[in-house]
């Protein structure tokens, strides 16, 4: 198949393109890690109140590395100003447990350090109910928002690389020479989502393991779907972002796509909560690949989804992929009729 | 004697813009057609319309026999942009590669063709080197080998010999003419270097947009009572001498 000739010849000039490389495959790794550090802090102490709890409850806990003050009386207003990440307290025989919540990976890994503290018989017994001061049990930032950087490193990085690539093919020539041979114009974007599609296939992987398995992401789900939603996302961004370089003539332009293209996609991925927009804006949101993406992310690696229950995200994702395609196809009749 | 290559009556315009006028002309086998006239006049854009990448408004262009666009047409056709459309960042053994894997040449095919037309160029000691460390008369023989790479029957040359130094010219025109008399091979190149005119069998004279005159190089000089082809085009052109 000629489209092989493609993808061979895609594939040495990218092992030629080191920075190209590094972009593709270390800067979402770098961001990555920017961003666990930024949202993610339970490296830190954590600073547990108790108000009238039993003494050995107390030696259980401060045995499980969390710092303990005791109080004979504790308000919130003084809990806050000591800087606690939560209290336990006793009222009534029941025992409450208050979060400040401030920043929910903190609360997070509070929750999770009592729990391994005290063992299952002992959390029955005492009955904990937990209150937040500040948001409630959903939140914890980085877990929800790490699937939709996934999905965004993807998209972003393949956009950007494979438009440049077509866009430098279109300006030095070679795209009019290259169909000035026998090669079919569907062999032409075929070669380019292959060719490139391997590349968004590796720093997916890269990217999903890096996540998962160093900064120790939530993946409740298969890490097998991850992959499959990013590929099918991948191809979405290969196959727009060489269509969208017919409409840029230099490099700059291409990259002028980005507040375009990438930026207001991120508004309608879920890192901002879509519940108070208007229909009209959520509508807009529907017409976005990495909506879709970001739903079928957070379904499997947060929420803990199977396949079946992503499919219709799936399903979009690959629609625009083939629309997208088709266009691209059509598009080449600009430099050859044929 | 047969026809290569048969073009009648063709028109183009890009908006409002007229680049191609009536334009017919008949291309022999085996023969070196030359055109020539002054950059902008519509060479480029003839040639397009010649291998395909072009559809004429009006009028009818006919290869082999056959009515322009086909695939296998294109296979047959050779053709050598007037820029150099290279991948710079790949060696000239891969540009060939890539270029001779489109045709469907097998392993072995490849490897002949590429000595064959590094040969004729003379870059077979720089098929190494990335084509990004060529000079531009190097990037032009490239692309002139990979012009050749699949054997064609017609080869169709815009502007090959700029910034190419006069001894390996020399050696380009020897290829061409070898090519003509031992492979029968149709050759339609343009130039706007008068001295290339002499050595073409047939010549036409463009000039913004129209074929002003057209025949052997010695009929033209005849006709027009000219030494040489600087005279000619002025002449034809309605230009005192």
């Amino acid at each position: 198949m000629r489209f092989f000739a493609l993808v061979t010849r895609i594939m040495q000039q990218m092992f030629r393109d080191k920075r190209a490389m590094a972009l593709l495959f270390l800067a979402p790794l770098l961001v990555l890690t920017l961003m666990y550090f930024i949202f993610h802090s339970d490296e830190v102490d954590t600073t547990l109140g108790v108000v009238g709890l039993d003494e050995k409850v107390v030696t259980l806990i401060e045995h499980g590395d969390i710092n303990v003050k005791k109080y004979d009386h504790l308000s919130q207003q003084q809990a806050l100003d000591d800087k606690l990440d939560g209290w336990l307290k006793v009222e009534n025989g029941k025992v409450l447990l208050t979060l400040q919540n401030d920043q929910p990976s903190r609360a997070k890994a509070l929750q999770l350090k009592l729990k391994q503290a005290l063992s299952g018989q002992q959390q029955a017994a005492m009955q904990i109910s937990v209150d937040y001061v500040y948001g409630d049990e959903d939140t914890a930032l980085f877990d929800v928002i790490s699937p939709i950087l996934v999905s965004f490193f993807v998209f972003f990085f393949v956009f950007l690389i494979a438009g440049i690539a077509l866009l430098k093919e279109r300006t030095t020539g070679t795209l009019e020479r290259l169909l000035s041979t026998p090669i079919r114009r569907f062999e032409v974007v075929f070669g380019y989502v292959v060719g490139y599609g391997i590349f968004a296939i590796i720093q997916t992987l890269l990217v999903i393991f890096y996540a998962v398995k160093v900064l120790d992401v939530v993946l409740v789900g298969s890490i097998w779907h991850v992959l499959i939603i990013n590929i099918c996302l991948a191809f979405v961004a290969l196959s727009l972002g060489i269509l969208l370089s017919s409409f840029a003539s230099s490099e700059f332009q291409m990259v002028q796509f980005i507040p375009l293209v990438i930026i207001p996609q991120i508004f309608f991925t879920g890192i901002f909560p879509m519940d108070g927009m208007a229909d009209w804006l959520v509508n807009i949101g529907k017409i976005m690949p990495l909506y879709y993406a970001s739903d079928a992310m957070t379904g499997i690696m947060y929420k803990g989804y199977q396949l079946n229950e992503i499919v219709s995200d799936l399903g979009v994702l690959l629609g625009f992929a083939c629309v997208f395609i088709v266009f691209n196809i059509l598009s080449l009749k600009k430099y050859r009729t044929l | 004697m047969a026809v290569s290559v048969e073009i009648s009556h063709v028109q183009k315009q890009f908006r409002k813009h007229i680049v191609l006028q009536d334009i017919s002309l008949t291309v022999e086998k085996g023969k070196i057609f030359g055109m020539i006239g002054p950059s902008g006049c519509g060479k480029t854009t003839l040639i397009k319309v010649m291998v395909g990448m072009l559809k004429a408004d009006q009028g009818q262009v006919t290869v082999l026999g056959k009515p322009v666009p086909q695939f296998d047409l294109i296979e047959k056709i050779g053709y050598m942009a007037q820029s150099d459309a290279l991948y710079t960042d790949l060696t000239g053994n891969e540009n060939l590669q890539f270029f001779a894997k489109l045709y469907h040449l097998s392993k072995k095919q490849r490897a002949e063709k590429i000595a064959y037309a590094a040969e004729v160029v003379q870059l077979k000691d720089d098929l190494k080197r990335k084509v990004q460390d060529y000079s531009g008369g190097m990037k032009r023989r490239l692309s002139l080998a990979i012009a050749l790479i699949q054997n064609p029957e017609i080869l169709i040359l815009d502007e090959p010999t700029v910034g190419i130094d006069p001894a390996l010219k020399k050696m380009i025109w020897m290829e061409l003419e070898r090519l003509r008399d031992k492979e029968q091979k149709t050759i339609f190149i343009t130039t706007h270097v008068m001295d290339e005119a002499e050595k073409c069998d047939e010549l036409a004279l463009m000039r913004e947009g129209k074929i002003l005159t057209q025949g052997t190089p010695k009929k033209l000089k005849t006709a027009f009572d000219a030494d040489n082809f600087d005279d000619v085009f002025l002449k034809a052109g309605g230009y005192q001498a």
